[in-house]
């Protein structure tokens, strides 16, 4: 179990951390025709906005309850009122997340008592649903207010057993998935290729993988998602055999779908090693009632082979990362699978998920942390987001860029790290970049003694 | 921040449309607002400026969500380029710790990076639970000799216009004139040649694009004494009182500084662009005419023949491939006619501009340039521009960043031409990086492949979306829904 460090300086410098407030409108981003709305100043969505468009490369629908230097001091239930009500009359959408903000916390607003106000004034916008969730950023981090959205999501929106007459294992063939915010669209594209494997079918929440996976779709403007989970599907998840929970941040949520719907649960900390997808598998094949398809059992084979050919060069190797709780136990296990070493790791905020972390030392903190401690203990490799692109230079170490935000390269928003595949494709990467800095190379040696041809005495000394 | 500070912001007599409504004015509607907040315009407005600690106080979002996106570039101290936070906990909140954090926030900026100054930006939780970021900041001053100047612009506030006028405002009341310019360089000036000081305001070097501008300044012997804020020192903000004209590059964003300048110091100030042939030569022209140094204005007039005759020789090739093409430009502010006239150098039409952000000013010379009944757009939502480009059969859309990727999903060519872009068009040779950008996505194979429908959409008879220009329209809805910021 690592030693987890509390933070222990004033200021954050290169922080690492995004807000609870943009974790959860990513969490309502996965459903489909559905639009987050932050309840807090109008800068909080900009942000947010730039943030998640950066990432994904796509036109991200956040809107704001644009709170003023009025509503900031006596009050801002009618903005929220006020805010859903115009969403409603434009788009009418399926849902409508409102996470709060830091501001609208401090100020101590009633946004549960808001909504209720909302479904007084305006009974005709019933089609819409509306989920309030209590996300400030001055705790927590995006994993944090992901999970809390989800969780939020269950509450407000499946019904209990009791309530709707479901049994679990009704559609025996349906499998409910809780994706962490750690997993990418491809992640969760992928995790659904292996439940369709096996002849089940998965009902994803949220999925990301169909609402942000960057596809062109035939309309040329939509106010709202574009894809994702459909409302009305919560009705079934009551009926699934089972629910696949992957990340411990969601455990919350988990209980809360366990407690309502009664469909028993396989949780996962991660699937980046060959060991947890073993478990994955496993469990699918059981759920399934069938053998593991001789296509997946080549993939297991080929991660197999891939660990033979990269573990000369990730063996003893020594990393830093930057990340989130779940993918940095993710992160750590596959690094710790090939026999190397994560001698620095950073999270933005504490979580129980940190103790499952294979490294000696866990900080909470940011960047500069990462930075001192990564030179301290002669990291070779840097795995973190775009932010820490400068971190590596400084360092003159390779990075691999993982986790939110990526906005200096394409594509890091579908990049497939979970699963045999997943997994290989990562080694392959991490041995590659070591493979670049030619390390062990021994530089060339030029004895005074040495005879040498006429043309030869002249060179210049090789730096 | 006392609402009276903020209505005196407002007030802006320099402004042409003053006395009508202001942006700043109007009750932002919630579920359809766009646009950063005042905290957004304050630190953008100030964050090129290189050398100084830029500390965020509040909680994690204001900071952890935004830092490190823009584009502007600094030729030397890369110290503004490093977020620093006070992450607010909810025990500083609470307890009421958050002042201290601050404090010792600042020490920790000092001791580890030594700032020629910081910067402190309030934000909402602070500003609401009370914080004295003033009173800390000058209490910091004191204790440990390095400048802490205190930017009061919580993001509700307002606008992120009303930020950038209180980072400007604060800039005037609180830095400049605290320090002289240095001595002119020996060897530099000579009989027939002496160097005046000038000031750029509001022109932040994104891209890097001031660099196109500064090399034809220095051959005419013009010292930026400071340029607010792309590529700026600290001790440069300082000095800006003493230069002999003020050129507003960006006219909405710190139009209070150019006016502020003036009454107190009294430096003459002009409106210009970098942008096009003809506008960076006229920015040259203005500069003389104010300096009125007749040798000035001499070797003004020989670098203006002999640049523009060497960029009209770089353009032809572009000019034939981009003649006739015809543009929707969505931008803000000055940029509205300053793009234009660039535009049209290359033989472009221009079928429409937006004006959401422009000032009178501005749609005169709108008017002047594309004729009396030019199409102005207000309101840019999405779905309107779209539109706009069918019903016109526009070959590209020139827009902020934040519509690019709405333009794309719509498979309509797109320009970038706010701050988060990668590239610089100021001064004469950024035309031609501008041609070649506007060339790069106008002829790219790409459209007709994302475009086209997949063979067997085609021979199974299913519906698919038409190329740009022949696209009937659908009936659109009218309403804006989730519109985009206009930075």
């Amino acid at each position: 179990m690592p030693e987890i460090i509390k933070r222990n300086k004033a200021l954050s410098v290169s922080p690492l951390k995004a807000s609870n407030t943009v974790g959860a409108a990513l969490a309502f981003l996965g459903f489909n025709r559905a639009i987050p709305m932050m309840h807090g100043s109008q800068g909080c969505t900009a942000f947010g906005k730039i943030f998640f468009v950066r990432h994904f490369r796509e036109p991200i629908p956040l809107q704001t309850t644009a709170i003023d230097q009025v509503s900031a001091i006596m009050g801002s239930e009618a903005q929220v009122v006020e805010g859903l009500k115009t969403l409603c009359e434009k788009s009418a959408p399926d849902l409508i997340g409102l996470p709060t903000t830091g501001l609208v916390e401090t100020q101590g607003a009633d946004i549960e008592m808001a909504v209720r106000v909302f479904r007084e004034t305006w009974p005709q916008f019933a089609g819409t649903a509306v989920v309030p969730v209590s996300t400030p950023d001055f705790t927590g981090c995006m994993e944090s207010g992901y999970a809390q959205a989800t969780r939020a999501i269950i509450e407000t929106l499946v019904p209990t057993r009791a309530e709707a007459g479901t049994r679990p294992g009704r559609r025996d063939r349906q499998v409910n998935v809780l994706p962490g915010s750690h997993l990418t669209p491809g992640d969760i594209e992928h995790l659904k290729d292996l439940i369709e494997a096996f002849g089940l079918s998965p009902l994803v929440l949220p999925d990301l993988s169909d609402s942000l996976d960057g596809h062109l779709p035939e309309t040329d403007y939509n106010p709202l998602t574009i894809g994702g989970t459909r409302v009305s599907d919560l009705a079934t998840l009551g009926d699934a055999a089972a629910t696949l929970v992957i990340g411990a941040s969601m455990d919350a949520a988990a209980d809360a779908l366990a407690a309502r719907t009664g469909v028993p649960d396989h949780r996962f900390a991660h699937l980046m090693d060959i060991d947890a997808v073993d478990g994955l598998v496993m469990t699918l094949s059981r759920i399934a009632e069938r053998q593991v398809p001789a296509k997946i059992e080549r993939q297991r084979a080929q991660l197999q082979d891939a660990l033979l050919d990269c573990h000369f060069m990730l063996g003893m190797s020594r990393f830093a990362i930057a990340a989130e709780a779940d993918l940095l136990v993710g992160f750590s296990r596959m690094l710790a699978s090939v026999g190397a070493e994560v001698v620095a790791a950073v999270a933005p905020a504490n979580a129980p998920a940190l103790q499952d972390v294979a490294a000696e030392q866990v900080k909470i903190g940011d960047l500069e942390d990462l930075e001192i401690v990564a030179r301290e203990r002669d990291a070779e490799i840097l795995i973190g987001n775009s932010h820490a692109v400068h971190t590596a230079e400084r360092l003159g170490i390779p990075m691999l860029r993982a986790g939110f935000p990526q906005y200096d390269r394409v594509g890091g928003f579908q990049r497939t790290w979970i699963g045999y595949r997943g997994t290989r494709d990562a080694i392959f990467d991490l041995a590659n970049l070591l493979l670049g800095e030619k390390r062990g190379e021994i530089h060339p040696y030029r004895s005074k003694l040495k005879q040498r041809p006429e043309g030869e005495r002249e060179m210049p000394r090789p730096h | 921040m006392k609402q009276k500070e903020i209505a005196a912001l407002l007030d802006e007599p320099a402004c042409a449309h003053n006395a009508k409504e202001k942006s700043g004015c109007a009750k932002l509607k919630p579920g359809a607002t766009a646009g950063g907040c005042s905290f957004d315009g304050a630190q953008i407005a100030l964050l090129p400026i290189a050398d100084v600690a830029h500390i965020v106080h509040g909680s994690i979002a204001c900071a952890g969500n935004s830092w490190d996106n823009r584009g502007a570039r600094s030729s030397g101290p890369s110290l503004y380029k490093i977020g620093m936070t006070t992450d607010l906990t909810e025990q500083d909140v609470i307890m009421g710790r958050s002042e201290k954090r601050l404090f010792l926030g600042i020490k920790q900026a000092i001791d580890s990076y030594k700032p020629a100054a910081v910067f402190v930006y309030n934000t909402c939780v602070p500003a609401l639970t009370g914080d004295d970021v003033g009173a800390v900041c000058r209490e910091a001053q004191k204790r440990w000799g390095t400048p802490v100047v205190s930017v009061d612009a919580a993001g509700f506030y307002g606008t992120k216009n009303l930020g950038n006028r209180i980072a400007g405002e604060t800039m005037v009341t609180q830095v400049c004139g605290t320090r002289e310019p240095d001595p002119v360089p020996p060897g530099i000036e000579h009989d027939g040649f002496k160097v005046h000081d000038v000031n750029l305001v509001a022109e932040y070097n994104i891209a890097g694009e001031l660099w196109n501008v500064l090399p034809l300044l220095d051959e005419l012997g013009m010292r930026v004494l400071c340029s607010l804020s792309g590529d700026a020192r600290f001790h440069e903000v300082q000095t800006m009182h003493r230069a002999e004209v003020n050129m507003m590059v960006c006219s909405k964003a710190m139009i209070n500084v150019a006016r502020k300048l003036k009454e107190t110091y009294g430096i003459p100030w002009f409106e210009g662009s970098f942008y096009g042939v003809a506008d960076v030569s006229q920015a040259l022209r203005d500069f003389a005419r104010i300096i009125d140094d007749p040798d000035l204005t001499r070797r003004t007039e020989a670098l203006i023949a002999r640049e523009e005759a060497k960029i009209h020789a770089a353009l032809e090739p572009y000019r034939t491939r981009l003649q006739g093409r015809k543009v929707l430009l969505y931008t803000g502010g000055v940029k509205s006619w300053s793009i234009i006239s660039a535009l049209q150098d290359l033989g472009m039409t221009v079928v429409a501009t937006g004006t959401r952000k422009s000032t009178e000013e501005d749609k005169a010379r709108i008017r002047a340039l594309m004729g009396e009944d030019a199409v102005m757009i207000e309101d840019g939502n999405p779905r309107g521009l779209i539109d706009r480009v069918r019903e016109n059969g526009v070959d590209i859309l020139i827009a902020g960043g934040r519509n690019l990727y709405t333009a794309l999903k719509a498979r309509i060519p797109f320009l970038d031409i706010n701050q988060e872009r990668e590239f610089g068009y100021a001064g004469y040779v950024g035309m031609v990086e501008l041609a070649r950008q506007l060339c790069l996505t106008v002829e790219s194979p790409i459209w007709d492949a994302v475009r086209r429908p997949a063979p067997w959409a085609v021979t199974e008879g299913q519906t698919h979306p038409a190329p740009a220009k022949s696209l009937s329209l659908a009936a659109s809805e009218s309403a804006p829904v989730e519109v985009q910021s206009h930075a």
